[in-house]
């Protein structure tokens, strides 16, 4: 790319950031304008007074929720990576195994969330596995795809050194399976957090362990719509950090090599 | 005398899927002979180079490489090296750590590799590339690490498929040239595969000829030129002889050949 083509590194952020300042304006001032009540529609300067002003509250739940997601994905992660592991061990042990992952995944979780419930005592347990079971399928499906995508030629190199079953995992197929991993993981990321919200909308938990699709919940009933609004930010800004996180991740870990991560700057 | 380097019997391959790539053949070949085998696409060139890299089984048949079998290779003065069509390195590693790869893999120690990668890297003109990646490598300096990769055990049997098939004409002439001289000085044996004349006559002692459906060996040719063989052999007319002799034995491989 020449040097006319490429958006700068400030236009990038800056073309994004005014198309949010023209939305919001133009939000407000239809708000103000046809005087919309704020149980119907409430002003993004509103939101904003509400976010300030349940604070406590809020960010009480946002902790609750964060947690929740971070916990499932971690452990989507661990045993999502295992699974994978497990799979290219044999085709035989994929065969007989992969469908039930499908199966997993094409399940709504709204449907097998209340199973969960029922059956894990502990609600908080029950929510994170709900949020596992939503977010570990990228993970088995990309890892295996890529421990098994190994470039012939290579592996036909290990076999001919005589490298041992262990060699050709750590020394090939794991360090070629990292950018379908860290596809995996940037899909799973957003997965684990609306897995954790969806399920707490089963769950319907109340009290001092209340998440933020409990605040959605309540202030839907109490038509406290700034609130609802105000929720509803908070968990966006969520899944934009977790995204950004991960893309982060992605980069420091392939940039010295993978193609997606290598600028066109030459 | 020693037992030939390799000695193929009667082997043949029939793909799982019913497909003969490869009618029966007989191939021996003797230490130091730079044999190559030369044919159009389809005539199982390739899959007589993975039988004798231990890659392919065959189907019938069978072979020994130093009068023993598969399990003797690997050992001293038994070691097989190969290059392939493609650079084949591993893209996340530097051009050093590919290069050391066989020898981290058979658990050699860790100064002693580096050594040995060092002074391959040397030999194939890329000393001061250690430390860059592939990607970083145009094509040809690509194809001598991977040279310098099968070298870096000090093979006494080096197997390489096309391996300059994908460089333009003046990388690919050069890299014949550096192979033949490395040939000579290393002493190695080589099997080369090639669909090209030129190159199989400049490189060879000795040239085996091969036509599609089904893939089979039609003329066994030695080139009894001297070695160093230097540009200006490509253009002798012992050269176009060669040339216009295995030119008609691959467009008529059934009609009996003419000695050249």
């Amino acid at each position: 790319m020449n040097e006319r083509d490429a958006p700068s590194r400030l236009l990038r952020f800056a073309a994004p950031a005014l198309v949010a300042v023209l939305l919001l304006g133009a939000w407000q001032g239809l708000v103000v304008a046809y005087a919309v009540p704020p149980y119907i529609v409430p002003s993004p300067r509103r939101i904003l007074e509400t976010l300030i002003a349940d604070r406590a509250l809020l960010a009480g739940s946002l902790f609750v929720t964060l947690q929740i997601a971070l916990t499932a994905l971690a452990l989507a992660t661990v045993v999502g990576t295992a699974t994978a592991l497990l799979f290219v061990q044999s085709r035989w042990i994929e065969m007989s195994f992969f469908p039930y992952a499908v199966l997993l995944q094409v399940t709504p979780i709204v449907a097998i969330a209340p199973l969960i419930i029922i059956w894990v005592k502990d609600t908080r347990v029950a929510l994170i596995l709900c949020a596992t079971v939503v977010a570990i399928f990228p993970i088995i499906s990309n890892t295996t795809l890529g421990l098994r995508s190994a470039d012939h030629g290579l592996v036909n190199l290990f076999r001919m050194c005589r490298a041992s079953r262990w060699q050709v995992l750590a020394r090939l197929r794991v360090p070629g399976a990292l950018p379908y991993f860290f596809g995996g993981l940037r899909i799973a990321s957003g997965l684990a957090l609306i897995g954790a919200v969806v399920a707490e909308f089963v769950a319907g938990t109340g009290g001092q362990g209340a998440g933020l699709a409990y605040q959605i919940l309540m202030a839907g009933i109490q038509l406290n719509i700034p609130r609802l609004f105000a929720a509803l930010v908070l968990i966006t800004a969520a899944g934009v950090v977790f995204y950004g996180t991960t893309v982060l991740l992605s980069r420091l870990a392939l940039r010295h090599w993978h193609e997606s991560q290598i600028d066109d700057e030459r | 005398m020693s037992a030939p380097v390799v000695t193929v019997s009667g082997a043949d391959k029939v793909y799982a899927n019913g497909t003969p790539a490869l009618a029966p053949v007989d191939l021996v070949v003797e230490s130091g002979e730079f044999v190559t085998l030369l044919g159009p696409s389809g005539c199982g060139k390739t899959t007589l180079l993975n039988l004798v890299a231990g890659l392919v089984t065959p189907t019938h048949g069978s072979l020994t490489w130093w009068g023993g079998g598969y399990g003797a290779t690997g050992g001293p003065g038994r070691r097989l090296g190969f290059v392939f069509q493609s650079p084949t390195l591993m893209p996340w590693a530097r051009v050093l750590d590919n290069v050391r790869l066989p020898l981290d893999l058979a658990g050699t120690d860790k100064a002693s590799a580096s050594a040995e990668a060092a002074a391959a890297l040397r030999l194939v003109g890329l000393a001061d590339f250690g430390r860059h990646l592939p990607r970083e490598l145009s094509g040809g300096m690509q194809m001598r690490a991977s040279i310098a990769r099968a070298l870096v055990t000090r093979p006494d049997l080096l197997l390489m498929d096309e391996p300059f098939g994908a460089l333009d004409e003046f990388t690919r002439q050069r890299l014949d040239a550096e192979l033949a001289a490395l040939w000579l000085l290393r002493k190695l044996t080589v099997v080369f595969v090639t669909h090209s004349i030129y190159e199989a006559v400049f490189l060879s002692t000795r040239i085996v000829v091969m036509s599609p459906r089904p893939g089979r060996i039609v003329a066994d040719v030695a080139i009894d030129e001297p070695f160093p063989r230097r540009d200006d052999f490509r253009v002798s007319t012992t050269f176009a002889r060669h040339c216009q002799h295995l030119s008609a034995l691959i467009a008529n491989p059934d009609v009996p050949a003419v000695a050249a």
